[in-house]
């Protein structure tokens, strides 16, 4: 719990998620029912990718809607070295990192020239590039998607075979990239990347080339969201192109806008809301699409502050 | 190069051409003249179909399917425009992305409900179900051709009105000045409502149009609409001019793909390599095609003036 | 309040803690329910129903609890339910799954827990093959199968040239490599068009291919939606009488309604081949397909044969062992005898476990109270065991 305390952001809802996230493996071992360690395992993968689209989205307005590509690149540079049966673990998070940072820096570099709508639509074009790129590789099975039968190897460091190394890993990494983005927000970087998104003009005529630093933010972005899919091909055990596919893009806009786009814990409550929904609505009806689907325009509609500015309200309010 | 077959495939890509114009052009002026962002445009296509199925099941003609399924789908536009979408307009952009893919996810839900899983077909009339004699060696599909005169038809009208109307002339300084034309004492509501019906008849016909080729599913209009976007923004938002050659232009190109792609990969790399890319590429060529016309033109290839 | 909330939260969902096993065999069910694919998810879950109807609700002395999961035509979704199935409803069989990429997904979480896995449709080679596993059956078939089949037909019937239409996904890719394994002619032109979210339904580029080509024959395989929609132009495009049709899991009992209703007489006499049809003639096919008939108003598709089969199969395991769910091992080797009856009359399981079947030439014919259906002409493949069954150790 020593890195917890040393959060300088801290407030008693930080603590109190991650003492929960902490001890949870406890209770769920008690009770046997290991089932809902997976679900919070996926909440927390997607919050990790949800974070750093808050990154561009939230603080630096580019509001990309393919970010579910750097999912898929970080999730087949498992999956490829482990079909040719390299299972290093820190080569393949390189990988990750890396391929997702560079393939952010090319599409980056075409995509920042735009605005509004068509940065909307040319960051989703990139990704069906790279969506249709991967169906048609059948060697990596194409569209049937490919079995990672071995997880990551860390040696004798860490075995992540086991499900609860597994969730503590995840969890570690959850906690170390939302305090990678709050140090990034509170740096000069990120009042940069802030101000560029309420007056670009303004920025650039103090003498800051915001298009570097907007790029910058997107590569960084890119390639947390590509460790991500790192985790999410290692929790699953399996990828296919179908994760990058456009609604997957949507749907971490949704966790981003669900949880709301202020603050650091935002895509957390937005991953657990979306997880949580997702599970307990389509056991209530063949047609929770709709319900789904409703609740996003109420949000969208009278929620501004998503699911974090609720709960400040309320807790401001105690 | 086999000519009949070429003539038969420019054919097939003005087809499709004609019916991406017929979303895009609503879907574009929604979004130059209310700087929508609307996902949902293509659940109106898909809406489009279903009623038409439903309509020309119970009235026994295709021709009544259409005349009543027109102003049905419009309707379910306007009711959609005044209940949710007419709020979201002071919204940004972010907020009309996720609101319209919640709406969409409403509407296949809706329609799962209503017309259960497994989609709807649309039986064609005689005369149209056949092929017509082009010349003595091409014979093409009556119905579709019949689709690119109607949709060069309606491509035409709407120039008529966009240039030539008073309405065409609100629209035009819409998508160009917004706060103008309110500016100017127009009654915005209504006129953004009514564009919004338009749209949605336009993209419930091509709906209509392209069910007794594919039949009614649940997320035809999904499949679509991504395609749709990339033919408005290579046309530069707002412009209906854009909209109508990038969606010939996209037509051409996804067609010519499918069709002699692998032929001439063939002639560079091995057969079975040119196999397995070939599929992966036409499929990617109008992305590749949409990112190149941006990487050049940030603003598409026809940005409407005084943006 | 924060504070309740999260408790709440957290309260919330832990309490539904798993149901101590009772006198019942659990059986969980993965399909595709919502999508369009639903339409396929539907009648295996109306034929999975009527087969526990049929066998009033129990097994070797134990209720039958079924639990429906929907996959979403998703493999991670597929996963997470088979995952949810296995530790939280503790299941003693997952079954289902219609397509590979699920099925493929899904399989570690089930066989690694130590649960039985029953595929009602997919086949994809690498569980035929080096994936194999003890604990995994099949009551369907290895997708080469079935275009094999199909190849050897075409060779029976003297085809010399061929056109090739298949979805651009690994069962495509393998369906069009089935035929090409066996078929003797020559393929004049092959295209795998777009597939998955937003395939492509319109075929007005590759039919104008295919009628340059003057192929003698066109073999497709379009399952689902796709299938009508391909019948349909194919009739436009005017191929019909001029290139006849060859089809594998595409004319099926989902499309045919709507082929009808909307007067496709392309359709009429165009061949398959299968290793069920509606009209097989054994007793368990008859009362299957007339109870399903009855009860649904409609002809039962292949999906629905054959997971009318699974539950059966269940049955034969659980009642060899009398209800003790612990026997894994009895249930095992109960189930590789395959006594039970099939829809599909006698059959045994390969090393692979998966069925060594006949294989039927079918026709689209129009039955006694006009309703378009298929009919069986002749069996094409006698016991064929698929071709990955030599790589399985086993």
């Amino acid at each position: 719990m020593q890195i917890l305390t040393n959060f300088s952001f801290q407030n008693r809802s930080v603590t109190l998620v991650f003492s929960v996230l902490f001890l949870l493996p406890v209770y769920t071992s008690l009770t046997g029912n290991e089932f809902y360690l997976d679900l919070v395992n996926r909440l927390m993968i997607l919050a990790i990718a949800a974070a750093s689209l808050n990154l561009i989205l939230g603080h630096g307005g580019m509001i990309s809607f393919g970010h579910a590509a750097y999912l898929g690149i970080g999730a087949y540079s498992v999956g490829i070295p482990a079909y040719y049966d390299i299972n290093n673990g820190l080569l393949q998070l390189f990988l990750a990192v890396t391929v997702s940072g560079i393939f952010a820096l090319v599409t980056g570099a075409i995509c920042l020239r735009t605005k509004g709508v068509y940065f909307i639509m040319i960051t989703m074009a990139f990704t069906q590039m790279v969506f249709f790129g991967f169906v048609s590789i059948e060697e990596y099975g194409g569209d049937d998607g490919l079995v990672i039968n071995t997880r990551s190897s860390f040696g004798q460091l860490l075995n992540i075979e086991n499900n609860l190394n597994l969730y503590y890993f995840i969890l570690i990494s959850l906690v170390a990239c939302l305090f990678l983005i709050h140090k990034i927000v509170r740096s000069q970087f990120g009042l940069v990347i802030e101000g560029s998104r309420s007056n670009d003009q303004r920025m650039r005529s103090i003498g800051f080339d915001t298009y570097r630093y907007r790029l910058t933010c997107y590569v960084i972005a890119g390639c947390m969201c590509g460790y991500a899919g790192a985790l999410l091909g290692n929790f699953t055990n399996f990828i296919s192109p179908e994760m990058m596919d456009w609604s997957a893009s949507g749907e971490l806009i949704f966790i981003v806008i669900l949880g709301g786009t202020g603050s650091i814990l935002g895509p957390v409550f937005g991953a657990a809301a979306f997880v949580i929904l997702e599970e307990w609505l389509s056991s209530l009806t063949l047609y929770w699409h709709f319900i789904f689907g409703a609740l996003l325009i109420i949000v969208v509609l009278f929620a501004k502050g998503g699911i974090n500015g609720i709960l400040t309200y309320f807790g401001s309010g105690k | 190069m086999d000519w009949v077959l070429f003539v038969t495939q420019i054919l097939n890509g003005l087809q499709l051409g004609v019916l991406l114009f017929l979303l895009a052009s609503g879907l574009t002026l929604i979004f130059g003249i209310m700087d929508f962002v609307n996902l949902a445009h293509g659940s109106l296509y898909m809406i489009g179909a279903y009623f038409c199925a439903t309509l020309t099941e119970i009235t026994g003609s295709f021709l009544f399917g259409i005349l009543l399924a027109i102003p049905a789908t419009m309707l379910v536009g306007i009711i959609i425009e005044i209940i949710i979408v007419r709020r979201l307009y002071v919204q940004n952009h972010l907020d009309h992305v996720l609101a319209t893919f919640g709406l969409i996810l409403c509407c296949d839900a809706l329609v799962h409900f209503t017309w259960g899983p497994e989609g709807m077909a649309i039986p064609l009339p005689v005369i149209l179900d056949g092929q017509i004699e082009i010349s003595p060696d091409i014979t093409f599909p009556t119905f579709r051709l019949l689709i690119i005169i109607t949709g060069l038809i309606i491509a035409g009208t709407l120039y008529l009105v966009i240039t030539r109307t008073k309405a065409g002339m609100l629209i035009r300084a819409g998508a160009s000045n917004r706060t103008m034309i309110g500016a100017l004492g127009v009654d915005i509501k209504t006129l953004f409502t009514l564009v919004f019906g338009a749209g949605a008849a336009m993209a419930g016909f091509a709906g209509m149009m392209i069910t007794p080729i594919t039949e009614a599913s649940i997320g035809m209009g999904n499949d679509i609409i991504i395609v749709t976007f990339v033919v408005i923004i290579i046309g530069g938002i707002g412009s209906v001019k854009g909209a109508f050659l990038a969606a010939i232009l996209v037509g051409f190109i996804d067609t010519m793909g499918r069709s002699f792609l692998d032929t001439f990969l063939k002639l560079i790399f091995t057969a079975e390599s040119a196999e397995t890319a070939a599929p992966a590429l036409s499929a990617m060529l109008i992305y590749i095609l949409m990112a190149t016309v941006l990487t050049f033109r940030p603003q598409g290839l026809f940005p409407p003036k005084g943006r | 309040m924060f504070k309740k909330l999260m408790l709440l939260a957290t309260a919330g969902m832990l309490t539904v803690g798993p149901v101590a096993a009772a006198e019942k065999v659990k059986i969980g069910f993965v399909t595709t329910i919502t999508t369009p694919a639903g339409v396929i998810g539907r009648d295996m879950v109306d034929a999975v129903n009527l087969a526990v109807e049929d066998i009033g609700g129990k097994m070797g002395g134990l209720k039958v609890d079924l639990i429906i999961e929907d996959d979403g035509f998703k493999p991670a979704i597929g996963k997470q339910k088979t995952d949810k199935l296995v530790k939280q409803n503790d299941v003693d069989f997952v079954a289902g799954f219609i397509w590979s990429h699920v099925l493929l997904a899904s399989q570690k979480s089930a066989l690694d827990a130590g649960k039985f896995l029953i595929s009602s449709n997919a086949g994809p080679s690498q569980i035929a093959g080096k994936l194999c596993h003890k604990n995994f059956f099949s009551t369907s078939w290895q997708n080469d199968q079935t275009p094999m089949a199909m190849g050897q037909l075409l060779n029976q019937k003297g085809v010399k040239s061929l056109y090739i239409m298949a979805p651009n996904y690994a069962a495509g890719k393998d369906m069009s490599a089935g035929v090409e394994r066996v078929f003797k002619g020559k393929i004049v032109g092959k295209d795998l068009t777009k597939w998955g979210k937003g395939a492509q339904l319109d075929f007005s580029a590759e039919l104008a291919k295919a009628k340059a080509s003057k192929a003698e024959g066109i073999f497709v395989f379009y399952p689902g939606k796709a299938g009508g929609a391909f019948i349909k132009q194919y009739a436009q495009a005017g191929l019909q009488g001029k290139i006849p049709l060859y089809s594998v899991f595409t004319v099926d009992s989902i499309a045919l309604p709507k082929l009808q209703k909307a007067k496709m007489n392309g359709v009429m006499g165009s061949m398959m081949t299968q290793f069920w049809a509606p009209d097989l003639d054994n007793a368990q096919n008859k009362k299957f397909v007339s109870g399903f008939k009855k009860k649904y108003g409609r002809y039962p598709s292949f999906y629905a044969a054959q997971s009318y089969d699974t539950i059966f199969l269940i049955k034969s395991a659980v009642e060899s062992v009398k209800g003790d769910l612990s026997n894994i091992d009895g249930m095992r080797s109960a189930m590789e005898k395959a006594n039970f009856p099939s829809v599909r009359g006698e059959f045994s399981y390969g090393n692979n476990h998966f069925p060594i079947q006949n294989f039927y030439s079918r026709e689209v014919v129009s039955d006694a109270d006009g309703v378009w259906t298929t009919a069986i002409r002749k069996v094409v493949l006698k016991n064929h065991q698929d071709t990955y069954a030599t790589q399985c150790k086993m």
